[in-house]
């Protein structure tokens, strides 16, 4: 094709003319040198692994190759062992100390009755609400975070919390419902306001701010209307609705973990499978549709699974505050890994749930204090240190 | 002239505004395509349309001979690429973290990380220079560094067919000469298809093959730059009154823009003529 011999000759030129006297090379023809030179810091480059950090692991065919982030993995282990030594107190320490062998004793079937109902009735259970939830809250907080591409976009700041006592608030004060209904009522309000927002945040797609704003504005209609309840309940209603409403484990026993360990087994697969997607929509909804992730569809999913965890959560313990804020921008700073780092940020949900509700039970002994107390006031300093350095990057 | 992408009598709208309206437009294979026309010409918007992005409301666009909205995403991916004009990059990625997510496309749940993806990677920030710059923040890098690492996540994606809304915005004049030179090299080393949205009509006519003007939403012209461009041409698109002169270094053609009357005694507007 001639035009392309010419159009070769055509470029030769000008390429020389722009490279010459910057790089300050000898003229020589740039375009002919250029590959060369190319060659060569390709040769030379150390054979640097792409992602620093990160290992790979192969079958012998090469056919499955899975990715692993060691520095994720280490914060994981590391906050599993959190997890150890906090479960390790709070089954063996409070007004029965039990020792440690006791407590295993106890666990294979062998231990006294005393012990026994001590862990199995009263502090496992509520060991294990605390891990389960404070899992599903991190993992939801990790996904409206990288939804709404922003650390405030947590579902505590955007209604669907709120929502979710809301829901809750009406069967206990409104059709007088038990345990169980005030659990569905929670996941039902918590579903219902996330599909409230989504529907008002959306145009032409869901952008990251207007689903904020939007969830701001219906959280703070909803808190009124929860005001609005507490006022028109009797006293002892409104005191039960009170204490649901800051979140606690008190009490929490194997009706609130097997509903929630079997919603997990199913949505934490998901959100980790969707993390994948998550994470290319990150790069903007263009770029992450030009790398083949359909951005509405993936999104849509991820709010339904966010919503999903949250609401599991929200129903077993009540509205519990900040962890779900917390936990994925600390896990973040951690594994030093962008993306929604699904399971980095459940392990770091649990721990942070399991500590506070420790300390929470501890601190003040005898006085026991409902866990969303402990969780607000670590919360709130994180929440203000947040806010300050977003205003200062100038963005919030 | 065989085109693996081509759009049918396509309208493009946002909501109720209609951008583009009957258009229909083939990509030549292996030609570097360069599309000019005035700002909101609907320039992106064809491209987005091209690239999936973008439903038309009216008649379809063709991708190997399949409706491209029929096909999976990633199958698309795994074709055909596009860099927008202003992509956003995530708090605290690196480099080759950035460059290796244009592996996605390739990549499955059980196949994480390939060979392939290994070598893909590390060839695109070579050709784009910035292996050197694999451990950095891009957010603490330069414009036009910036600029040639999505370059080289697009690369990373290895497609046939590579579509950049705009490439050389925010680079200086070095810059954006070095962004087209790696097209050109693409172009013509690699046999792929570029489709590239420009702004400066000297720097189309000098790297297009095929050059496609728009205005209005509608196609006024296609062709090699040397057959198509003339003063008529770039009066009727820009509206702008010109000459057209030969590049005294390629040979192609050299728009000059013609002093306006009213300012007609002070210096011609520097910006608007090549260096010298």
């Amino acid at each position: 094709m001639s035009t392309g011999s010419y159009e070769r000759a055509a470029l030769t030129t000008p390429r020389a003319e722009t490279t010459t006297p910057r790089a300050e090379t000898p003229p020589a023809p740039a375009r002919a040198s250029k590959p060369i030179a190319r060659s060569g810091k390709e040769a030379s480059a150390p054979a640097v692994p792409p992602r620093v950090g990160r290992t790979v692991l192969r079958s012998p065919g090469g056919r499955i190759a899975v990715l692993v982030d060691i520095r994720a993995c280490l914060v994981c282990v590391a906050l599993a062992l959190v997890l150890v030594v906090v479960g390790v107190v709070s089954l063996t320490t409070g007004d029965y100390h039990i020792p440690v062998l006791d407590v295993v004793r106890t666990l294979f079937g062998r231990g006294d009755a005393a012990d026994t109902f001590i862990v199995q009735t009263l502090r496992l259970p509520r060991l294990l609400t605390a891990l389960l939830a404070g899992a599903a809250l991190g993992v939801g907080g990790a996904m409206f975070q990288s939804v709404s591409r922003n650390p405030l976009g947590s579902p505590d700041v955007i209604g669907f919390t709120t929502g979710a006592a809301t829901g809750a608030l009406i069967e206990i004060l409104v059709l007088n419902g038990g345990a169980g209904q005030i659990a569905t009522g929670a996941v039902l309000g918590g579903v219902v306001t996330a599909l409230a927002v989504y529907l008002l945040a959306m145009k032409r797609g869901v952008s990251g701010y207007r689903l904020i704003l939007v969830g701001i504005g219906i959280a703070a209609m909803l808190e009124s209307a929860n005001a609005y309840l507490l006022t028109r309940a009797n006293i002892t209603d409104a005191q039960a609705a009170a204490v649901w409403l800051t979140g606690s484990l008190n009490g929490r026993g194997w009706e609130q973990v097997r509903p929630t360990a079997l919603a997990l087994a199913v949505l934490l697969p998901l959100a980790v499978w969707l993390g994948r997607d998550l994470r290319m929509l990150e790069l903007g909804d263009d770029v992450g549709q030009a790398l083949g992730v359909s951005a509405e569809r993936t999104r849509l999913a991820a709010v339904l699974v966010g919503v999903g965890v949250t609401a599991v959560a929200t129903a077993a313990t009540g509205p519990i505050a900040f962890v779900a804020l917390a936990a994925p921008q600390l896990a973040k700073r951690l594994t030093n890994a962008s993306g929604p780092n699904i399971v980095a940020s459940a392990f770091m949900g649990a721990a942070l749930l399991a500590a506070s509700d420790l300390a929470a039970q501890r601190l003040f002994a005898p006085r026991q204090l409902p866990v969303g107390v402990m969780t607000g006031l670590v919360g709130g300093l994180y929440l203000a240190w947040l806010l300050r350095r977003e205003w200062r990057r100038g963005r919030a | 002239m065989t085109a693996r992408l081509h759009a049918d009598d396509v309208r493009l709208a946002y909501d109720q505004r209609v951008v583009v309206d009957e258009l229909t437009v083939a990509i030549p294979d292996g030609e570097f395509t360069v599309i000019v026309g005035p700002n909101a010409c609907g320039k992106s918007t064809l491209l987005r349309a091209l690239a999936r992005m973008l439903t038309p409301k009216h008649g379809a666009v063709h991708l190997d001979g399949q409706l491209i909205r029929a096909l999976p995403s990633k199958e698309v991916a795994r074709r055909l690429g596009l860099l927008p004009q202003t992509p956003i990059a995530p708090d605290g990625i690196t480099v080759a973290d950035l460059v290796a997510r244009g592996r996605y496309p390739h990549q499955g749940l059980l196949r994480q990380w390939s060979r392939d993806d290994e070598t893909a990677t590390q060839e695109a920030m070579a050709a784009t220079d910035v292996s050197d710059l694999a451990g950095r923040y891009v957010d603490e890098l330069s414009g036009g560094q910036r600029q040639r690492v999505w370059l080289a996540m697009a690369l990373a994606q290895q497609t046939g067919i590579l579509l950049l809304d705009e490439p050389t915005t925010f680079l200086d004049i070095a810059h954006q000469l070095e962004v087209l030179d790696l097209c050109a090299d693409l172009h013509e080393h690699q046999g792929r298809t570029l489709v590239a949205v420009l702004h400066d009509l000297n720097h189309a006519c000098r790297y297009a093959t095929h050059l496609i003007a728009m205005r209005d939403g509608q196609i006024v012209a296609e062709g090699h730059p040397d057959e198509i461009v003339t003063a008529e041409l770039v009066e009727d698109v820009f509206g702008l009154a010109c000459r057209i002169i030969a590049d005294p270094e390629s040979g192609t053609p050299l728009v000059i823009p013609a002093v306006r009357r009213r300012v007609a005694a002070a210096p011609a507007p520097a910006e608007e003529l090549p260096c010298p």
